[in-house]
């Protein structure tokens, strides 16, 4: 190695790409080459199997698979669409505050200062067919007389897992639309008013397209999110009873852990995660397209 | 078209008076500016009769009709904002357009009263564009065009040359008067700046402190300003204003230094009265280099040592020293003075005006 000397820019940039190398690119190849094998962790000598497309091609035409996939793409569309509405109007509600703006501002964030497992358990608690306070309210208020099986009925569980999901991360969506709104100039509004806009014109209007791009951002963040949703769902239902409330990294995590089919698994990661790239794909050229159309200098 | 007028007009803020019951009638097709230093209270009179704010006392009418509780759309007002307020995601002729889109009407209509509106102000080629992709100038251009294509009552205009800089702002104040020339309606200017309100305006009204002071043709509260503070805030450069006291027939200066009194005057005062003595700087100049110096009447003048000059080219800003203080005196056909220079300084006293030193008011009938 005498007289070997590397020049001063890669030694520089060596250190980061070790650690780089060390805690993201071998991982990842490990994994990726793992899925063309049908590695099993309780036969570790089988990861030298090399299989091809084998789980690639058993995964297109498994059924529970896309049925998992399916729904989380229902519950990313659902969750999506929900919190922006209710996050739209809670922004517009506090940004109308006159006084104690800032306090309503922090309660708004106090969902996401919850981990996810926590609010799993208080979900699961209060959608209890028993003794959950839902159920409690519903038959004290005399809308129902039944012990309504929010979190076993297939329908039912999904709605209350969606439920969770919106109470926990609606504030996401508010805080961003707030932040849009906080930006926007006034004259425009001002400038609606006198050319003849009833409010709702002039949200319709100037106000919308001014908080899009804000909320693309909070939709590409939220996606990524909920394609990747594991936490509460695993917490109230485990993707039960019988699958009926299966998505995808619950059944990604079954499949690696419980029944120790990590090559399986691992396939089954790389599927999803194109889900992921393909939501983000959409939403920046969204917010691309927006951020251009407002004319925003940033 | 149609007349504005306000009546004992109030505007309060929690218990914090900004506009104190003004009275104002802009006639049909007036050009009106509304003048007077930041805080006057103008702007605020200004979004009063806009819809922009509530109005706490008082009435507002457009036409006929108290406005007083009708929201900004059903005023038949336009708006132009300092700020432009141009719609950042529209283009050029969607902004324009806007107006008649919302009021539902037909796409043949709109195109054709947008491609009217910049045609008059030769936007023609910048349609297709977003407001980001335009100067300063182009925007507010826009704007005004968003303006005139509904064709309202009355056009307010909320100090819309403020971003511009002074070139611009020159260009488009004669394309402001032109405009209002074309389309003959009532306009309702505000602004900061005297010149502004002085070219373009039929009618100023200076205010300050949310009183009106004045309401005058420019002429008017050029040559004849009711109070101190008009006669301060019209004109460049400002009129010279000093405290006086009447003593032996003549005006005393705090120094001892004294000026006969104007004769127009002569009757207004007694001894002892404190006055306080304005001039403007065209009416004081170096002897033979003034305005009326062949015909002037009553010239008093005094011999004073320069301090500083500012020639400006066809003139010369002299500042001298009288009665303890620097007065502005311009010379015209300038010669060359250098600090420290004496001169004989002319005073016009025929154009001189004088105010009560308690009540700011001016003393002529």
């Amino acid at each position: 190695m005498r007289g070997w000397k590397p020049a001063p820019h890669v030694l520089l940039l060596l250190p980061a790409f070790i650690v780089l190398a060390a805690v993201v690119i071998v991982p990842l190849l490990l994994s990726l080459y793992s899925s063309f094998t049908p590695f099993r962790l309780t036969r570790p000598d089988s990861i030298y199997t090399f299989i091809g497309f084998r789980n690639y091609e058993r995964l297109l035409s498994d059924w529970d698979f896309w049925v998992a996939f399916g729904r989380t793409v229902l519950l990313l569309t659902f969750a999506l669409n929900l919190e922006m509405v209710l996050g739209l109007v809670l922004a517009l509600l506090v940004e109308k505050a006159t006084r104690g703006q800032r306090i309503l501002r922090t309660i708004m964030m106090f969902p996401m200062m919850f981990s996810p497992i926590l609010v799993g358990f208080q979900f699961k608690f209060m959608f209890n067919d028993n003794i959950g306070v839902v159920n409690n309210a519903l038959q004290s208020l005399g809308l129902t007389n039944q012990a309504i099986p929010w979190l076993i009925d297939g329908r039912l569980a999904f709605i209350s897992i969606l439920t969770a999901e919106i109470w926990s991360s609606t504030a996401v969506f508010a805080i961003f639309i707030l932040a849009g709104l906080m930006a926007m100039p006034r004259e425009p509004l001002e400038a609606a008013k006198v050319d003849g806009c009833t409010p709702w014109q002039s949200f319709r209007y100037v106000t919308w397209p001014f908080v899009m791009p804000f909320t693309y951002i909070a939709m590409t963040i939220r996606s990524l999110d909920i394609a990747r949703a594991y936490d509460i769902v695993k917490i109230m239902t485990d993707g039960g009873p019988a699958g009926r409330t299966e998505i995808l990294w619950t059944l990604i995590a079954r499949t690696a852990y419980s029944d120790a089919r990590m090559g399986l698994a691992n396939a089954m990661s790389y599927i999803a995660i194109l889900l992921s790239i393909l939501f983000t794909v959409i939403f920046f050229r969204q917010l691309a397209k927006a951020r251009q159309q407002i004319g925003a200098e940033w | 078209m149609a007349t504005v007028s306000l009546n004992n007009l109030v505007k309060k803020y929690g218990n914090l008076e900004v506009v104190h019951s003004i009275n104002l009638d802009v006639a049909d097709r007036e050009f009106i500016a509304l003048v007077g230093p930041s805080g006057c209270g103008k702007s605020t009179s200004l979004r009063m009769i806009a819809g922009l704010e509530d109005i706490t006392g008082g009435e507002i009418r457009i036409g006929d009709r108290v406005v007083n509780d009708l929201p900004p759309r059903q005023r038949n007002i336009s708006m132009v904002f300092q700020s432009y307020a141009l719609y950042p995601h529209m283009s050029v002729a969607e902004n324009m357009g806007f107006s008649l889109k919302i009021a539902g009407r037909p796409q043949s209509e709109i195109d054709a009263a947008v491609a009217d509106a910049a045609r008059t102000l030769s936007l023609e080629e910048l349609l297709e564009r977003r407001p980001s992709q335009l100067s300063g100038g182009q925007r507010q251009r826009v704007a005004m065009g968003r303006a005139i294509v509904r064709k309202p009552d009355v056009f307010l205009f909320d100090e819309p040359l403020s971003n511009l800089d002074a070139k611009l702002r020159m260009q488009m104040r004669t394309e402001i008067k032109k405009l209002h020339a074309q389309v003959q309606s009532t306009v309702i200017y505000v602004t900061h700046d005297q010149v502004e309100a002085m070219t373009l305006s039929d009618r100023i009204v200076i205010m300050r402190d949310g009183h009106i002071e004045q309401v005058g043709t420019p002429e008017e509260v050029f040559q004849r300003p009711a109070t101190r503070f008009v006669a301060g805030f019209i004109g460049s450069p400002t009129m010279n204003l000093r405290d006086a006291e009447i003593a032996d027939g003549k005006m005393v200066f705090a120094n001892g230094d004294a000026l006969p009194i104007p004769p127009q005057f002569r009757d207004k005062v007694s001894a002892g009265g404190k006055v306080v003595f304005g001039i403007r700087p065209d009416d004081v100049f170096p002897a033979g280099h003034g305005i009326h110096s062949g015909d002037a009447t009553d010239v008093h003048t005094i011999d004073v040592p320069v301090s500083i000059t500012e020639p400006l080219g066809n003139e010369t800003l002299v500042f001298a020293e009288f009665a303890g203080d620097d007065w502005i005196a311009r010379m015209l056909n300038p010669k060359t003075l250098h600090p420290g220079d004496r001169v004989d300084l002319s005073f016009d006293l025929s154009q001189a005006h004088l105010f009560s030193a308690d009540t700011e008011k001016t003393l002529r009938s």
